[in-house]
């Protein structure tokens, strides 16, 4: 923790956790998609259900799908400006299984109808951990630029973005992977030191085996 | 590496004849690899964002739940009152802190410190020593230095989250960054910090967290008064030459066995204490029919 960990971060109320915590997932929800969302369903559990509302959790997710950050005074009036941008949103209640206390499922859909699911949690003082994206276990906080490849569980297709990586002098801080079954669908989620660069991104878009790929900037 | 004991701070600063401040500023830019301007100038946005926190309460403006606003109002309009015991200074302190209480607990922007829950305590005497002409823009920021290099040692060797070690984690905490600033203002000693520091944290050990309807509202805001209060005696102390008998260190050290050990019903968890009495579940029982 650096010392801007504990004095701040400048944030909207009442909560780090249900509050800025909650904008963040929202945010990381939104550049997943990359796209202008038109519709978002979120699945709150735990303690976001049980007191989200008066700590405004559901405005501040909202907020963070319409790309407003935790220090942003517009968060309390999230809802308005959803419905201004014709952002479609609903909200329910579930009690998931082996969830954080603070987790919530975001079911997103963008302007050229590509759809996303994640879920998240925030785990304190406004940091927050992705737990899954599209049913798939995965680990990451948003901190770090994060690429997440799906592809066909072949070989290669680590060899593959690892050699472009390295072509590119970027450096990776972690590396996970993972797989619904042997020669089904895969996932690996890579945090890097620095950016990766657009064209590198769309180069792997078009490799055979590859079926989707996710960017995470922290620009 | 970033500090973990107050002991290490006092030692460097004897060792190379340094503030305290100055201490936690090589601190952070060694370990953010930042230059000194970078770090000056980010506490200054931290500074500024609480002035105009401050500056931008509504006395008129009540949280969603209704349960708190206009106290700071309430306690504003008593200032200079014949009747004060505290005097103006420290009612125009306590008026800050519910005033920072209160703007958070109605979704305006506030700088967490070293929560949300506990924003009120460090700008409550921060900005009323700068407001009263007890402080220029750069002392303030060395003594932000200072309350945050605590803050450090705290989270480090126990908890800065109510959920994890009560509230005494929360306004505990800020109690004990804010007394190390206020001594820092006046141009005491690293020694003087550390005990001012100590002092405060003592005073709250065992302050359970007990949040009406788990909303950071009832006793949260009052209790950011108490927070600045209890900093203010505490700075007072050891300005005075009062010194702590347990060393810093071993306060934090105590405030982690008494967390860990306290039940979760007083974690933020909204189960017990006064979370748990007939006067709460009556308002819960209104808040769901709202």
């Amino acid at each position: 923790m650096n010392i801007y960990d504990i004095l701040g971060p400048i944030m909207v109320g009442p909560s780090s956790s249900h509050t800025a915590g909650a904008v963040r997932i929202g945010l990381i929800a939104l550049k997943l998609l990359g796209e202008r969302p038109v519709k978002v369903n979120i699945i709150l559990h735990g303690s976001f259900s049980a007191t989200g509302a008066g700590h405004g959790t559901d405005k501040a997710l909202i907020a963070g799908v319409l790309g407003m950050h935790p220090d942003d005074i517009r968060i309390p009036d999230s809802f308005n400006i959803a419905r201004e941008k014709k952002l479609e949103f609903s909200f329910e209640s579930k009690n998931l299984k082996d969830a954080h206390p603070n987790t919530a499922i975001l079911q997103v859909k963008g302007e050229s109808g590509r759809e996303l699911e994640i879920q998240a949690s925030s785990v304190g003082g406004g940091r927050i951990m992705v737990n899954k994206i599209d049913g798939i276990d995965v680990n990451f906080s948003g901190e770090s630029p994060t690429l997440i490849v799906h592809n066909i569980d072949q070989p290669g297709h680590v060899a593959e973005v690892t050699s472009m990586l390295s072509h590119k002098s970027v450096n990776i801080a972690t590396m996970q992977l993972f797989r619904d079954h042997r020669g089904g669908y895969a996932v690996m989620v890579i945090e890097t030191d620095s950016e990766i660069p657009e064209e590198s991104i769309e180069w792997l878009r078009h490799l055979e085996g590859v079926i989707k790929v996710t960017y995470l900037s922290v620009e | 590496m970033s500090y973990n004991s107050i002991d290490k701070i006092i030692k460097k600063c004897d060792k190379q004849s340094i503030s305290f401040a100055e201490a936690v500023i090589l601190d952070d830019m060694y370990e953010r690899k930042v230059s000194r301007d970078d770090t000056i100038t980010q506490m200054g946005v931290m500074w500024d964002a609480m002035v105009n926190a401050n500056a931008t309460y509504n006395r008129k403006q009540f949280s969603k739940s209704g349960l708190v606003g206009s106290l700071g109002g309430i306690m504003e309009d008593y200032i200079g009152s014949d009747k004060s015991y505290c005097g103006p200074f420290v009612n125009d302190v306590m008026a800050r802190a519910l005033k920072m209480g209160e703007s958070n607990a109605c979704m305006k922007r506030i700088v967490a410190a070293p929560t949300a829950g506990a924003c009120g305590v460090l700008p409550a005497v921060l900005t009323a020593c700068y407001d009263h002409g007890q402080a220029d823009r750069e002392q303030i920021i060395d003594a932000l230095f200072v309350a945050a290099g605590i803050g450090q040692i705290i989270a480090a060797r126990a908890f800065i989250a109510g959920a994890s070690g009560g509230c005494q984690a929360e306004i505990g905490a800020a109690s004990a960054m804010a007394a190390g600033a206020l001594v820092s203002l006046r141009g005491g000693t690293p020694t003087q910090i550390a005990s001012a520091a100590a002092i405060a944290l003592k005073n709250l050990l065992g302050l359970v967290c007990d949040p009406v309807g788990g909303l950071v509202e009832i006793p949260c805001v009052k209790r950011n008064v108490i927070g600045s209060v209890n900093a203010l005696s505490a700075a007072d102390m050891s300005l005075a030459g009062i010194i702590s008998m347990i060393p810093f260190d071993q306060v934090v050290d105590a405030m982690r066995e008494v967390g860990e050990n306290m039940d979760v019903r007083f974690r933020e968890t909204g189960l017990g204490g006064l979370a748990a009495t007939p006067t709460a579940a009556e308002i819960c029982k209104n808040l769901k029919t709202k």
